[in-house]
């Protein structure tokens, strides 16, 4: 699956495409298919996202898992740092990254 | 210290207006990212991995405690209560938000500080010893000589747009503690047989993709003339340095392609018509600012003995405590490098720990080192152990300056949005599987560094041990170096074969260190005995 991600303009945080908006978790990604650009194109231009791009994931029961390190590490925050992730409860998280 | 003059606020001040004003119109949609994005550049402020990250100059290391209080207070406020000392001797913080940033700004202004040009192609943050004015083997203190060149380097209008960023590094001493030689200029501050002051001038240093040992092009330039000699280095690169192609655009380039001599030879002519044109400061001037950092008022009745009973604060002294010029003052280095810490990182309450204690201790000095530790320049040695005490309790007393937990590690895919592969679980496995510190002190001087990719921002090429993040279709691949030095006997480490996985780099290493102690003669330090056997024993024990 293709999922859309970015940068919360404001913020800086990292979110992803939910079909209606943009999501910290990438648990909400939805597949974009091949309509990536043309979604990326209008968030950006109505400054919604900051520095979006599609990438590759693989659908699981638990959600949309990227397919590269970099943006696993982008979903869940630092794995040096897990007290600061998304979700800091989550015991899995860094196993999950790797 | 420095004290900024009205000339110095008012640009900085105007600047984070400026700034405010530029990210009002961002957040109200008035500039997209592509017209914002070199605007924030430019203020230091860096779209990252997981949030915007803001980079913090300190000039040539240097600040006091009024100043670490503030990089505590942002460290706190505005993100998530620590910040990250870089190899640049300036401070990061990962977590910044653009709508606080104008905010951020005004309040570091208030303390003397900001983040101009700590991003672009422009002349970064000027870097020095660690141990200026206060080492003993210095000829003088090369921070006046930074400050100057700080000045003129601020909004310097023909060097704001360079073909790269441009990095300049001023020392004093013949040990070098600033990797001078990877700079872009290096600047060695120094005495001709009239004991007159001048600068030897090494250009074209530097790492990333092709890294270089600068070489030397002029071996004095009397003192009054540095500026314009600098000047005419810099006009040479603007005018010739690539801009076509972001890989060969550095200085050192530049100089490799139409080599030293020539380079040497348009510097000295255009040197003959800058020198003309009045560029460099009166004597007057320079030694306003020098006047800035005269010596602390030492004490010249304390006493010159330590009581080294307890043997925790013997071994700290042994390995943090360095000789001062001044008999009954020692050089503390605070270690930012526990044991399965991350290197680099201190948390608010350990910036202001260090602020509190640089103002008792210290005469209200602190250093930021290129190694990514902080240092107290003078403290009393009766005040040593008092100091020691309040460092343990807060964590902030790991004995292993420059041994080999005393890791560089940059903060790889971690953080930074450029990255390969992850470099901070790496310091941590290796300095966990090496925490014993007797085993540490055995092996003895051992400057391992590690980069998460090939722009070297973790000075992997400088390190007697380098390890390069790279990224191996997807995965995360670790090559290892030897042989690199980025101190007064400068070396590029050599690559010793194919790379290995996370747990295999930290075994590979392992057989390195042993490979060492096995054939190392007595008195070797780990880089001795590398450059007196090569690098063949160590592959044969790594690949064997
Ligand atoms: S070396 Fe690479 S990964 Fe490390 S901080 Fe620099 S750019 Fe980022």
């Amino acid at each position: 699956m293709k999922i859309a991600t970015g940068n919360d303009l404001a913020t800086g945080d990292v979110v992803w495409w939910d079909g209606a908006g943009w999501s910290r978790h990438v648990e909400d990604a939805v597949d974009v298919g091949d309509g990536g650009a043309a979604l990326i194109a209008r968030e950006d231009a109505a400054r919604r996202v900051n520095g979006a791009y599609v990438i590759d994931a693989t659908e699981t029961p638990h959600g949309p898992r990227p397919a590269h390190i970099k943006d696993r590490i982008r979903a869940r925050g630092p794995t040096v740092r897990l007290d600061l992730n998304v979700a800091p409860a989550d015991a899995a998280a860094g196993s999950w990254v790797i | 210290m420095y004290k900024y003059d009205q000339y110095d606020q008012t640009i900085v001040d105007t600047r984070v207006e400026e700034f405010r004003e530029q990210v009002a119109r961002r957040l109200a949609g008035e500039l997209s990212e592509d017209q914002f994005k070199p605007l924030r550049l430019m203020n230091g402020l860096y779209l990252q991995l997981h949030a915007y990250m803001l980079r913090v100059a300190i000039p040539y290391g240097t600040l006091d405690g009024r100043q670490m209080r503030m990089l505590a207070h942002i460290a706190r406020t505005y993100d998530k209560g620590y910040g990250h000392f870089t190899t640049r001797q300036n401070i990061q913080y990962n977590w910044i938000e653009l709508k606080d940033t104008p905010d951020i700004l005004a309040e570091l202004a208030t303390v003397e500080m900001h983040a101009i040009q700590t991003s672009g192609n422009c002349i970064r943050n000027i870097s020095s010893d660690q141990f200026a004015g206060a080492a003993a083997d210095e000829v003088t203190d090369p921070r006046p000589w930074a400050e100057l060149l700080r000045q003129w380097s601020t909004f310097h209008p023909e060097f704001s747009y360079l073909p790269r960023k441009f990095k300049i590094c001023v020392i004093a001493a013949d040990e070098d503690r600033a990797a001078m030689r990877l700079h872009d200029i290096g600047i060695q501050l120094t005495t001709n047989a009239a004991g007159e002051i001048g600068a030897a001038i090494y250009v074209g240093g530097g790492m990333g993709r092709t890294p270089m040992i600068a070489p030397l092009i002029k071996d004095f330039v009397p003192i009054d003339d540095l500026l314009s000699y600098v000047e005419a280095c810099l006009r040479v690169y603007n005018r010739y340095g690539r801009r076509d192609n972001i890989y060969k655009a550095r200085i050192k380039i530049l100089i490799h392609e139409i080599g030293a001599d020539e380079y040497r030879r348009q510097v000295e002519e255009e040197w003959a018509h800058v020198k003309t044109l009045g560029l460099d400061p009166p004597r007057a001037e320079f030694d306003r600012i020098a006047a800035m950092f005269a010596p602390p008022a030492f004490d010249a009745a304390t006493p010159d003995t330590l009581d080294r009973s307890d043997p925790d604060f013997a071994l700290w002294v042994d390995q943090n405590v360095k000789p001062h010029k001044q008999p009954g003052y020692a050089i503390a280095t605070i270690s930012l490098k526990p044991v399965g810490g991350i290197p680099g990182d201190a948390t608010a309450e350990q910036i202001e720990l260090m602020a509190d204690l640089a103002e008792r201790y210290s005469f209200d000095e602190l250093r930021v080192t290129h190694a990514q530790n902080i240092v107290l320049p003078h403290v009393r040695k009766a005040d040593l152990h008092a100091l020691w005490q309040a460092l343990d309790a807060a964590g902030l007393a790991t004995p292993n300056l420059d041994l080999i937990s005393d890791i560089i590690a940059c903060p790889g895919l971690d953080y930074c949005s450029l990255a390969n592969a992850r470099s901070i679980p790496l310091a941590q496995k290796i300095a966990t599987r090496f925490s014993s510190i007797e085993r540490q002190r055995d092996l003895g001087e051992l400057k391992l560094k590690i980069s998460g990719c090939i722009n070297a921002c973790g000075h992997h090429h400088a390190g007697h041990i380098g390890i390069l993040g790279v990224d191996r279709k997807g995965t995360e691949n670790y090559q290892l170096l030897l042989g690199g030095s980025g101190a007064e006997d400068a070396s590029l480490g050599k690559i010793t074969g194919p790379g290995f996985d996370e747990d295999g780099i930290v075994d590979a290493i392992e057989r390195t260190v042993e490979t060492y102690r096995a054939v190392r003669t007595h008195g070797e330090r780990f880089l001795d005995t590398y450059r007196r056997v090569g690098i063949e024993p160590f592959k044969e024990a790594i690949y064997g």
